[in-house]
């Protein structure tokens, strides 16, 4: 075992303590940003999953099947490296002229590949839904619109929060790969904190007590959201 | 269109050996440390229940680039030399799918109710028969579709060694890029390989999870 001093002062000392204070803003803003792109797009593709319309259901199917298969780091790759060219080149020169693009690219990449995750719960939901309840609100005279707007889509919610509460941890965790395009988040922080000091070791440590206290808010938090919205008459987990 | 690809092939291929080999170490290491764990969880002694849910909680809740990174920092501090990225990388793994695995099989082992060990016991069976024809089977043919899910997320996840500079598919493709300048058809191409991969295995995964639901298992 090498002689090796720790010196945990560089989690507090100046600049570090202050780029790890940046660095947990950022993951919280590319957490969240991210969270409600994925959940308003997940809804969309997890509803038109189940829809009656085929051709809807299969391309529902296949961005859920792309964006599951392929891993993270590749499509923001992908869409940081790539992503611009698709306009051609004078488009691609003034996107890749946009200052912030890696912050951009990495909340909108979050948010789509955190989408397909969501949309599969979404399915899950409706699954799990009985038959009965379509029909008996379809003869209420609600239109199939109606009948997501105001029945299902509230009803399925509620049910997939526990499985969202995952998501919801994992999409803080997945934006620490927003490092690999120098997005100075916390990850990227600690990892910058060892070219400076060679003190990465306590870098990182600090860096995970900041996931677990993020984890830990977030239980919390969902917790909450689930005993505030629970449905009436259901088993309580 | 694809000749960027085509020229650098033999080179991006290993990369991608890279990746599944490294997925192999961890898997190999991660089911096995997986059941320790598994068990540990169930266990009724609170000096191997309570470590083990720490270590899993922790886990499961950090990120996995930072857990790679740590050992990489710290390896070299407990071992006395620098380690082959692939080797920190593989303990990395090793360690951090062990918590997957290990709630997999926690949940195998408490689906089987105690009404079918004392069936089985009331025939006569003994303790390992018990275990060997009945309890075995059927906790690893419910278990089966989560293993095989989690594999394909445990290989998705070999692409992370990047941050480390291991010469695993995405590192050496970022580097034929900064060559060739030829993104869409580079980074298409990774995706592409490790999406026929993921696919036929999450194909592979539902194919049992229907099996079983058939046999009334799951």
């Amino acid at each position: 075992m090498l002689a090796y001093k720790f010196d945990w002062s560089v989690l507090w000392r100046q600049p570090y303590g202050e780029w790890l204070l940046g660095g947990i803003w950022l993951t919280l803003q590319l957490g969240f940003v991210a969270w409600i792109i994925a959940l308003v797009l997940g809804i969309f593709l997890g509803t038109i999953r189940v829809s009656p319309w085929p051709w809807l259901r299969f391309l529902g199917t296949l961005y859920v099947e792309v964006f599951r298969n392929v891993p993270f780091l590749v499509q923001l790759f992908f869409w940081f490296y790539a992503g611009p060219m698709l306009f051609g080149r004078e488009i691609q020169f003034k996107i890749n002229a946009i200052s912030g693009l890696n912050y951009y690219v990495a909340i909108i990449g979050l948010g789509l590949y955190t989408a397909s995750r969501v949309a599969e719960h979404v399915r899950a939901g409706f699954a799990s839904i009985g038959q009965g309840q379509y029909q008996a609100v379809l003869s209420t005279g609600m239109t199939h619109l109606q009948m997501y707007r105001y029945v299902i889509i509230p009803y399925a919610l509620r049910v997939i929060i526990p499985p969202l509460t995952t998501e919801f941890l994992t999409i803080f965790k997945n934006s620490s790969v927003a490092m690999t395009i120098g997005v100075a988040e916390t990850t990227f922080v600690s990892y910058k904190i060892d070219n400076e000091t060679f003190h990465g070791l306590e870098a990182t440590t600090g860096a995970m007590a900041v996931y677990l206290v993020l984890g830990f808010a977030v239980v919390r938090l969902m917790g909450f959201i689930e005993s505030r919205f629970r449905i009436p008459g259901l088993v309580s987990r | 269109m694809f000749d960027a690809v085509q020229r650098n092939l033999p080179f991006l291929l290993a990369g991608f050996l890279t990746n599944l080999q490294l997925a192999g170490c961890a898997l190999a290491g991660g089911i096995f440390l997986g059941i320790l764990v598994g068990l540990g969880r169930i266990s009724s002694k609170a000096w191997v229940y309570r470590p083990v849910t720490l270590y899993v909680n922790v886990l499961r809740n950090i990120p996995l680039i930072l857990v790679i990174f740590w050992f990489y920092f710290v390896m070299p501090i407990l071992v006395g030399k620098t380690l082959h990225p692939f080797v920190s990388a593989a303990v990395s793994f090793i360690v951090f799918e062990a918590t997957y695995f290990g709630e997999i099989f926690r949940a195998g082992f408490q689906s089987i109710s105690r009404d079918l060990v004392s069936a089985a016991y009331s025939t006569g069976l003994t303790y390992w028969q018990t275990a060997r024809y009945i309890l075995v089977p059927i906790a690893f043919r419910r278990m089966l579709p989560s293993m095989i899910t989690q594999s394909i997320i445990t290989f998705q996840d070999t692409s992370l060694a990047y941050v480390i500079g291991l010469q695993e598919m995405v590192r050496r493709t970022t580097i034929v890029d900064s060559m060739e300048v030829r993104s869409i058809e580079l980074y298409s191409f990774v995706a592409v390989l490790f999406f026929v991969v993921c696919f036929i295995g999450s194909r592979i995964s539902r194919h049992y999870e229907e099996k079983g639901r058939r046999a009334n298992l799951l």
